[in-house]
């Protein structure tokens, strides 16, 4: 990954996020598109989770990857606290592949 | 403000959850380094992407699709894309970085800052929770993601160690309260759907952003809500 497509994705992502502190006073964003914003991060983040659990380039990834993601889901839920999501997921996975399951 | 009685203005229930989102973001930056460095990137390439960049999610979607064989377009896209949301989350915080140290706290806004920010009521308050959690998840994301990639050098199958499972696991963690809406869970499943459908056909990169497309249900849920206002 060459230094200037980092350089191009940051520059556009302090663009995004400098745009409200400095344009507070002077812009409204459209009621519809402020509220649609969310939404669609929302969208982008559980497809994000959804891909990366269960796929690998073009194919399926595997049991142990989505077994790992799902056991997190289900810490998530009872709101266990973070780091304890994240070890469990990632031990779920590495102790299913000891097993040899893939 | 000194920094005493800035400390003093968050309670200690935000000051144990900040740092135990910082533990796990540590565990996620560190899992970001080893995979980048183990799939075959130079140790620069994450080090440089947490620290000019600075986002998880856009960090892993990139650095993804460049490991999957995507263009190098696809991924800064796939990127920005992902990181638009961070401009209502800008407008959401605009008060908090008025004034003094705009420039620098912008670069700090993110899922995480921007959740403790709203979760407080009253300026001070709403200030020293995302300074706090700004500055502290930065310095631990990027040591982490040093740490990750030296870690990666070494480790050669990231896998074994079920790294990969970390970033998903993490990102459903954050995104889960955004859920409860009815609206937001339908059109993020059909997106989500999308992408799956269109994974095996297309380049790396190109189905999360057809997910976009699953919003389409969440427009009769924007219109009934502007009949109700």
């Amino acid at each position: 990954m060459p230094l200037l497509a980092i350089v191009v994705l940051a520059a556009g992502t302090y663009a995004f996020r400098l745009a409200g502190p400095v344009l507070q006073d002077r812009v409204e964003i459209p009621e519809r598109l402020r509220r649609l914003l969310p939404v669609a991060a929302a969208v982008l983040l559980i497809t994000l989770v959804v891909t990366a659990a269960l796929t690998e380039g073009h194919g399926f990834a595997g049991w142990a990857r989505p077994a790992g993601v799902l056991a997190a889901g289900v810490l998530a839920v009872r709101r266990a606290p973070f780091p304890v999501i994240v070890i469990a997921a990632a031990a779920t996975t590495a102790v299913l592949r000891l097993c040899g399951i893939e | 403000m000194d920094m005493r009685s800035f400390w003093r203005t968050l309670d200690r229930q935000t000051i144990r959850d900040i740092a135990l989102v910082c533990v796990a973001d540590a565990l996620v930056g560190a899992s970001f380094g080893a995979i980048a460095v183990s799939g075959g990137l130079d140790a620069w390439v994450p080090v440089a992407m947490s620290l000019l960049v600075f986002a998880g999610s856009a960090q892993f979607a990139a650095i993804g699709v460049v490991l999957a064989g995507g263009g190098v377009i696809a991924a800064v896209v796939t990127g920005l894309v992902l990181n638009a949301r961070l401009l209502p989350f800008g407008f959401a915080v605009s008060d908090v970085l008025a004034g003094r140290g705009r420039l620098l706290g912008a670069h700090l806004i993110m899922d995480e800052a921007v959740a403790f920010t709203m979760r407080q009521t009253g300026p001070r308050h709403r200030r020293a929770a995302f300074w706090a959690c700004g500055i502290a998840l930065f310095v631990v994301w990027n040591v982490s993601v040093v740490l990750g990639a030296f870690a990666g050098e070494i480790i050669s199958d990231t896998g074994a160690l079920g790294l990969d499972a970390a970033f998903p696991a993490v990102l459903l963690a954050l995104v889960l309260p955004a859920l409860r809406d009815r609206g937001t869970r339908h059109a993020a499943l059909l997106g989500a759907a999308v992408a799956l459908a269109a994974t095996p056909f297309l380049p790396a990169g190109v189905p999360v952003l057809l997910a976009l497309a699953g919003l389409v249900l969440y427009v009769p849920e924007m219109r009934r809500q502007e009949v109700a206002h």
